[in-house]
């Protein structure tokens, strides 16, 4: 195989490893923040659960900056037609994305209506981000109105309403959702105490199994929806430009070709289920660190079932199918990924290191009175 | 092609402009009281003194109100290039992405996550190892700033890549010309240090006010001390850097450096009987291409930034001119360009290749173009499109102009401050010299206004560019409706409105309350762990 062909399908898993971190990490604090009234019934116990992830938010939001870099530099033309084409959708995720970090700081730093009206920026800042991120899997997966100049601008054939009023998306963003909910809870219930631990137990089993149904009903969602394919065959080693070079056309069912071709892939949703089920199994008998890693593996499962359904499709267009992206039309040069990799191979085993000792030098179980008597936690 | 709409361009620039100058609020104390706090912390490792770590508590608390901000804004700037500047973003996402991607990897990563130690690990850490994390959080905002300037300089002076005609894109080509670019070495170093000079004077004018109203004596006098000393080595070279960054742009952007020193015409060498004046005030007139009420110094501007007697800088309405033969060639290479995308066409591809340097000034006259469509451009029409073309291709003079000097007389008067502050503050007077106290206290916000300018300077005067000489503003847009630009616009106005407010309400507050503040609530003589959560009791762990 080409070495510009070795490195796209790279890049396009990276891209997989990016989005479930994301989910993961991102999703966990969203999760708390989306949770903070419901497990806590008054100011104490609320700012116990923030200063769970106190330590962390910072450094796991990067993940979110790090998906939009990526993005950018791997799969430029993805970036650059995705974020405008769902230009009303990405300002609202911004917006809510952006009261989150200043909430953090700010929440408890002043008299009480102060706390409340941040403690519903934390609600908005964390359910909002999570249902727009699924919901763009699921207009992605139905195709999105657009098409292209011939200098690569694109345009808009459909209104945001279409993206936000759509069924199928709005089911794909109660499933991030929820898991954002059940990873959340599972980290409350790793750092918290009763009465916190128990609220976020019933938070995080519910979720859960919520996730798990509606992803089934996905499942079957798909198996009947038109999927895009291939009329012709395609030159995976192409240059990346949307503009030439494929013809494509839609067949119902057709995301579960992929499956039909290479049956071991249905190991990927069962990953998923085997998570989410396992993420609620091992909350109910109090075991929070073996659902953490479960509520990992669920986002794992769900996003690669999503590209590997999709493959090579990245962003289908329903109005110009033919300048559909894909992991072969929509990624940077060569030279580019190449020294992309190489960055990714150095940094990444750092990043997991001090990450991983970060949560190790903060681990343990934070308690309401410490929090309250100081004066300077969040 | 379907038309750009000018005014969602217009609009685009506004949004990303006010986004920028915002965010830019709070970026530079970020820079500079990471490394003035961890020198604190450092004299308290060394010495031992628990003054010193009072002072790390004190000013680290004051810079997370700000840090918080700084962060939530930097995320607007991530997604605002796909957001708003989608062309932009195809055209160059190839080589401008790459540093922001690494940015992420390399510097975002470390700095937020040792942030969070910084504040929480105070009893879970060793000093050493707790000193170890704040400058790993002070290396890492600074090493975010080099990948950012670094992608900024693609766009001052794009190297490192090279078109691609099939791919309709600048594709990167060489690692080490982009990041050794000169104009981005050059300006990381101005910027960061900029924001040194920025966080020292935060922590001067702050300690200004305990002096002057005589509370917390030692621990002001000390914080004051370390600022001044601090401050008056950045603010000398932020001024001998930004020397540096003068004589590039008259290298590599000459429309740049014409337009912020209001030069209309050819420069005279000093050797000739009237040496150009370097301008100390001068207004401007876009309109009339000519400036009124010039008060200059003679003989001084050629030294300044040619660094040399006799260079000649060449004037706006000389640029203008020599850019009309590059329109025409630009106008050939486009409509060769979207003949080969069509046709795919070998003959129209060498055809472009013969013009492709001035491809930018084709691009840049299709804004002027019947319909925008540069195929419509006849020998009737054919002059008068040059013509207006040519005008835009330089910057806005009385913007570029004094944005420059507001700032450069700001960067002057700081170097002066810092002197005064720091001859006082070694002598122990300065209590006798109110006045200084009264500057430094209220000189807190014009670092912060200098960089802002710093950046007009900058972003105006690369005008009409997104890319410098490849990709003009008006085409690098995205497509939207002018409705969306008007809910994103009214959404920031508000959300940003309301940041700034909290941000000042608390900067005041925790400001006014001091350091004292923490002592009350701890038992005497016994270190207080300020930034602990539920931390602070080791019997947790």
């Amino acid at each position: 195989m080409e070495m510009y062909v070795v490195l796209k399908v790279i890049w396009a898993v990276l891209l997989g490893v990016l989005l479930s971190g994301l989910g993961t990490m991102v999703g966990m604090d969203m999760g708390v923040g989306t949770l903070l009234r419901f497990v806590g019934k008054n100011d104490g116990e609320r700012r116990v659960a923030l200063n769970i992830i106190g330590p962390h938010w910072d450094g796991n939001q990067v993940w979110f900056i790090l998906g939009g870099g990526a993005i950018f530099a791997a799969f430029p033309t993805l970036y650059a037609t995705s974020f405008s084409v769902f230009y009303v959708v990405m300002i609202l995720l911004l917006f809510s994305m952006i009261m989150r970090p200043v909430a953090f700081e700010y929440r408890s730093k002043a008299g009480s209506t102060w706390r409340a009206t941040w403690d519903w920026a934390f609600l908005i800042s964390g359910a909002l981000p999570m249902i727009v991120y699924g919901a763009a899997f699921g207009n992605v997966l139905e195709g999105v109105g657009y098409h292209y100049s011939w200098t690569g601008q694109y345009f808009q054939d459909e209104s945001f309403l279409g993206y936000l009023l759509n069924p199928f998306a709005v089911m794909c963003g109660v499933v991030s959702l929820s898991l954002s909910i059940a990873q959340g809870g599972t980290m409350l219930m790793l750092r918290g105490e009763e009465p916190i631990f128990g609220r976020a137990r019933v938070a995080a089993i519910g979720a859960a199994v919520v996730a798990a149904v509606l992803f089934a009903l996905g499942g079957v969602w798909v198996a009947h929806m038109n999927g895009f394919v291939f009329t012709a065959p395609v030159d995976p080693n192409m240059p990346a430009t949307p503009l030439t070079g494929q013809t494509v056309g839609l067949a119902p069912g057709a995301w579960l070709n992929n499956f039909h071709a290479y049956p071991l892939l249905w190991a990927l949703p069962a990953i998923g289920f085997v998570g989410m089920l396992g993420n609620a199994f091992f909350n109910a008998v109090r075991v929070p660190v073996v659902a953490w890693w479960c509520g990992a593996l669920s986002w794992i499962g769900a996003i690669f079932t999503t590209g590997a359904a999709m493959f090579p499709f990245l962003m289908p267009s329903s109005t110009d199918p033919n300048v559909s992206l894909t992991v072969w039309n929509a990624t940077g040069s060569q030279y580019n990924l190449g020294w992309m990799l190489f960055f990714a191979l150095v940094f990444t085993p750092i990043i997991l290191a001090y990450t991983s000792w970060c949560f190790y030098v903060m681990r343990g179980k934070v308690k309401v009175e410490n929090v309250v008597n100081d004066s300077h936690s969040y | 092609m379907p038309l750009i709409d000018p005014s969602v361009v217009d609009l685009s620039r506004a949004q990303f402009a006010l986004t920028a100058l915002y965010h830019f609020l709070f970026v530079p104390l970020t820079l500079g009281m990471t490394f003035l706090i961890a020198a604190m912390e450092t004299v308290y490792v060394i010495t031992g003194k628990e003054i010193y770590k009072e002072m790390t508590h004190f000013w680290a608390k004051l810079f997370g109100i700000n840090f918080a901000i700084g962060v939530a804004t930097g995320l607007t700037m991530e997604f605002e290039f796909g957001t708003n500047w989608s062309m932009y973003s195809h055209f160059v996402g190839d080589v401008f992405g790459t540093p922001l991607a690494i940015e992420g990897l390399m510097a975002f990563f470390m700095e937020s996550t040792f942030i969070g130690l910084m504040f929480f690990g105070w009893n879970r850490l060793s000093r050493p190892a707790h000193l170890a994390v704040t400058y790993l959080t002070a290396l890492g905002s600074n090493l975010s700033a080099l990948w950012i300037l670094i992608a900024n300089g693609f766009m001052q002076n794009p190297q490192g890549a090279a078109f691609d005609p099939v791919t309709m894109r600048m594709q990167f080509n060489s690692f080490l010309n982009l990041v050794f670019s000169p104009d981005a070495q050059a300006k990381f170093v101005h910027t960061s240090i900029a924001g040194f000079v920025a966080g020292a004077l935060f922590v001067m004018g702050v300690s200004s006010f305990y002096i002057l109203r005589g509370v917390h004596k030692e621990f002001a006098a000390r914080s004051f001390r370390m600022a001044a000393l601090f401050g008056i080595v950045s603010s000398m070279a932020v001024v001998t850097l930004g020397d540096a960054l003068g004589r590039l742009d008259y290298l590599v952007q000459p429309t740049k450096i014409a337009a912020i020193e209001g030069l209309w015409q050819d420069s005279n060498a000093n050797s000739s009987a009237a040496a150009s004046p370097w301008l100390l005030f001068a207004l401007p007139n876009d309109a009339t291409q000519s400036n009124v009420a010039e008060i200059g110094i003679p003989y001084v501007l050629t030294p300044l930034i040619t660094h040399s007697e006799s260079r000649v800088i060449p004037g706006l309405l000389t640029l203008e001119q020599q850019a009309g033969p590059r329109i025409d060639s630009g106008i050939t290479a486009i409509n060769a360009l979207q003949q080969f995308g069509e046709t795919h066409d070998p003959a129209a591809l060498a055809t472009f290749q013969q013009h492709e340097q001035d491809m930018g000034y084709g691009f840049l006259a299709q804004e002027f173009a019947p319909n925008q469509d540069l195929t419509q451009i006849t020998p009737a029409n054919h002059d008068a499109i040059i013509a207006q073309t040519e005008k835009a291709t330089i910057p806005n003079v009385f913007v570029t102009f004094w944005a420059f000097r507001i700032m450069m007389y700001l960067g002057f008067y700081f170097v002066v401050l810092f002197a005064f502050a720091a001859y006082y503050s070694l002598r122990n007077e300065l209590e006798k010299h109110p006045l200084v106290l009264k500057a430094a206290l209220f000189s807190i916000p014009l670092p912060i206004l200098a960089c802002e300018f710093g950046w007009i300077t900058a972003e105006a005067g690369r005008q009409p560019w997104s890319v410098y000489g490849w990709l003009p503003t008006f085409q690098a847009a995205s497509s939207h409706p002018v409705g969306y630009m008007a809910f994103s616009l009214v959404g920031f106005a508000l959300l940003y409105s309301c940041f700034i407010a909290a941000e000042l309400y608390l900067m005041f507050k925790f400001g006014r309350l001091g350091p004292q503040h923490h002592e009350d609530h701890e038992p005497a003589g016994h270190a207080a762990p300020m930034f602990a959560t539920g931390a602070a009791d080791k019997s947790w762990q």
